[in-house]
């Protein structure tokens, strides 16, 4: 019993102190409030405001002067804090800080969202007042309102004028090569050999009595490998009406389903057998990853495929469905611009149509001057960016001077 | 014995093993309530007949695996059926369309000067749904065309700059850093990762792999003689530079594989 009276004694005493020392930590003032409040910096001063170059007319440029407290003193400034408001003698509560500037720097660029139920919703053409305070340790300095200015909408991004000359570059040298693959000057394209190896595959389907599974992989209709793979589609669905085999095109997004669709059906009708084209044959499975990859894996396994092709856009589920492509035993062909996918295909595919390959091979199938000409002028391109590069690389060894240090990068124009 | 009947039983053992796995589970649940402690025996015991399923693709197509695949597929399918309709047409159609269907699915309703633009991809959807009246389904044909048009015109910018211009950008790189001199590259020569020569290596290996990569993609000429030779070093490069690549996936994807192994011997088995 004794033992008990002393344990409830014990535990008592100790709640008590704990209580008193919350009590006392709780009342006692801290000791900086004890003694003198720091001194704020000084303002930064001559704020000036323009708006932002080069944007859709949510953002606004904020220049200052630095405090004279700024990297040196007792009252040095850590950063400096800019607020914004849309009327200079908005209550305090109305001014809303958009951002911070560490010490040092003289500027900051205000990019709003053009989206008005946004936090950060800057408007366009509307007068903005903007404060600059210098904040020190624990204090921050006076800041005066400086404004109006109203940001506006630019109609020339002068940063992408090298994509500006470079398509320009691009449009005359493929117009230029459409119009001689026009005029029957036969423009040369060296050999593909996954490409080529396409009609082989379709003949081992044909005398096999196996369907053809062609896999346009898990991109948008928007993306440029869904697009090149769209090309291709057109050209394997020919051949097959042609030998009259059975195709199979699982697709993972309804939008690319529908085109396919399309595709393979003016296929059919080019090969003079649209009686033959049945439309289940090219069906949506899921916009999900690997659900659809196990549903694919699952058809190539029970439909055993004489052929796979993969050409498209592809991630984590290449090697998955490649790997159960040589399961099935089928011929397998795949092509995709992700770089870090390609090795997964070259391991587990007999042919791999590697990144850019796989854009050269609808000019390559078709012939057709249009693909040709920007086939052509692409490559010209790169000879010319090619040159380029060894001339100015060349000249910066002989002279030692910087020529030119990452030239697209800034406006250095 | 034949197939089906080897199957009945494989079934029958699959069953069992799935009950006596949910009593056990059921059975040490941490929760108070007898009916959570079920309920998460069940979700865990199924999740492990779902990952063995899969699994069992490894061995070979089987009842199973076919299961799990349509189970995962239905279940996707409906989900994303269910996103699409809430994020787009709730999401986006509704708060801009109308004040009263927002006020029915609980959104709010969107007073805005540029209404009307969204009636052009509402046009465009319904001419992508007249594929289902044959007689009229050509008209799709306008909408696939804007699709494929207006994102590939949108892409060409987007691309030419992250694909092309700063690849080429970086490739400008000095071949000679900090060079004054053969005497003094000599006299300081070191294979420290951070020194003069291999700094020199580094730029003239990208240099080279820029250059011969750039030449095993150019269609326009036949690849021989020093063109070939070019070719075939570009080539070497980038089977290089996938091996690389191979190895790091595939460290990735072991870690996925010690996830899914975790759970069956930690939260399944308790052995972990």
């Amino acid at each position: 019993m004794k033992y008990i009276i002393l344990l409830f004694l014990t535990c008592s005493s100790l709640c008590l102190s704990q209580a008193l020392l919350a009590q006392t930590a709780s009342s006692d003032p801290p000791a900086e409030a004890a003694l003198v409040p720091p001194e704020p910096p000084a303002p930064p001063s001559n704020v000036r405001l323009s708006d932002l170059a080069n944007d859709d007319g949510h953002g606004i440029q904020v220049k200052w002067d630095l405090s004279p407290d700024d990297g040196n003193g007792a009252k040095n400034v850590i950063s400096y804090d800019i607020y914004r408001a849309e009327a200079p003698d908005a209550p305090d509560s109305l001014w809303k800080k958009v951002g911070t500037a560490v010490l040092g720097v003289k500027f900051y660029a205000d990019k709003g969202d053009r989206e008005s139920d946004s936090r950060d919703y800057l408007p366009k053409r509307t007068d903005l007042y903007y404060r600059v305070y210098a904040v020190g340790a624990g204090v921050r300095s006076q800041a005066a309102p400086a404004g109006p200015v109203q940001a506006s909408d630019d109609w020339f991004n002068s940063l992408k004028v090298p994509e500006l000359i470079f398509c320009i570059v691009f449009l005359i040298l493929t117009v230029r090569f459409i119009n001689m693959a026009k005029g029957g000057i036969d423009l040369y394209v060296r050999p593909l050999a996954g490409i080529e190896a396409i009609d082989e595959a379709i003949g081992r389907a044909t005398e096999m009595g196996k369907p053809i599974l062609y896999v346009l992989g898990i991109g948008t209709a928007g993306d440029i490998a869904t697009i090149a793979s769209f090309t291709v589609l057109g050209r394997v669905a020919r051949k097959v009406a042609e030998y009259q085999t059975s195709m199979i095109v699982p697709c993972c997004d309804p939008v690319v389903m529908t085109i396919a669709q399309e595709i393979v059906k003016t296929g059919y009708a080019d090969a003079g057998r649209p009686d033959t084209y049945k439309e289940d044959s090219v069906y949506y499975v899921t916009s999900q990853q690997f659900p659809y990859v196990a549903a694919v894996n699952g058809t190539i396994l029970r439909e055993k495929p004489a052929t796979n092709i993969y050409l498209g856009y592809f991630a984590a589920e290449s090697l998955l469905l490649a790997e159960t492509g040589v399961l099935a035993g089928s011929i397998q062909i795949a092509g995709t611009d992700q770089v870090s996918q390609l090795p997964f295909f070259v391991v587990a595919c007999d042919y791999t149509l590697l990144g850019e390959e796989l854009y050269a091979a609808s000019a390559y199938l078709g012939r057709e001057p249009l693909l040709l000409g920007t086939l052509k002028a692409q490559d010209y391109l790169k000879a010319t960016v090619l040159v380029c590069m060894v001339a100015l690389l060349a000249l910066r060894v002989i002279t030692g001077a910087d020529v030119i240090h990452k030239p697209f990068d800034m406006p250095w124009w | 014995m034949t197939s089906k009947m080897a199957m009945r039983i494989l079934t029958a053992i699959v069953a069992l093993i799935f009950l006596i796995s949910w009593i056990m589970k059921s059975g040490s649940g941490m929760s108070d309530s007898a009916f959570t402690n079920v309920r998460n025996g069940f979700l865990i015991t199924f999740a492990v007949f779902l990952t063995l399923s899969i699994f069992s693709f490894l061995y070979r197509d089987n009842p199973f695996y076919k299961f799990a695949e349509s189970l995962y597929v239905g279940i996707s399918a409906g989900y994303w059926m269910c996103y699409g309709f809430w994020s787009t047409v709730v999401g986006n159609f509704v708060p801009r369309a109308s004040r009263s269907l927002s006020e029915f699915f609980h959104v709010p309703y969107q007073e805005q000067a540029d209404h009307i633009f969204i009636y052009i991809p509402i046009i465009f959807g319904l001419i992508l749904l007249t594929r289902l009246l044959p007689k009229i389904g050509w008209l799709s044909r306008w909408s696939l065309a804007f699709i494929i048009g207006a994102t590939a015109g949108l892409n060409l910018t987007r691309y030419l700059r992250s694909d092309f211009i700063s690849q080429v950008s970086n490739s400008f790189i000095p071949l000679f850093v900090d060079w004054k001199g053969i005497g003094d590259f000599v006299n300081h020569i070191s294979l420290a990762a951070d020194g003069q020569f291999i700094a020199i290596l580094s730029n003239w290996v990208i240099f080279v792999g820029v250059m011969c990569g750039l030449v095993y993609f150019f269609f326009s000429k036949e690849h021989k003689g020093a063109f070939g030779v070019a070719s075939r070093v570009g080539i070497w490069i980038l089977m290089i530079t996938f091996g690389a690549s191979f190895g790091y996936t595939v460290m990735g994807r072991i870690s996925l594989l010690v996830g899914r192994i975790t759970f069956l011997f930690g939260d399944w088995l308790n052995i972990l």
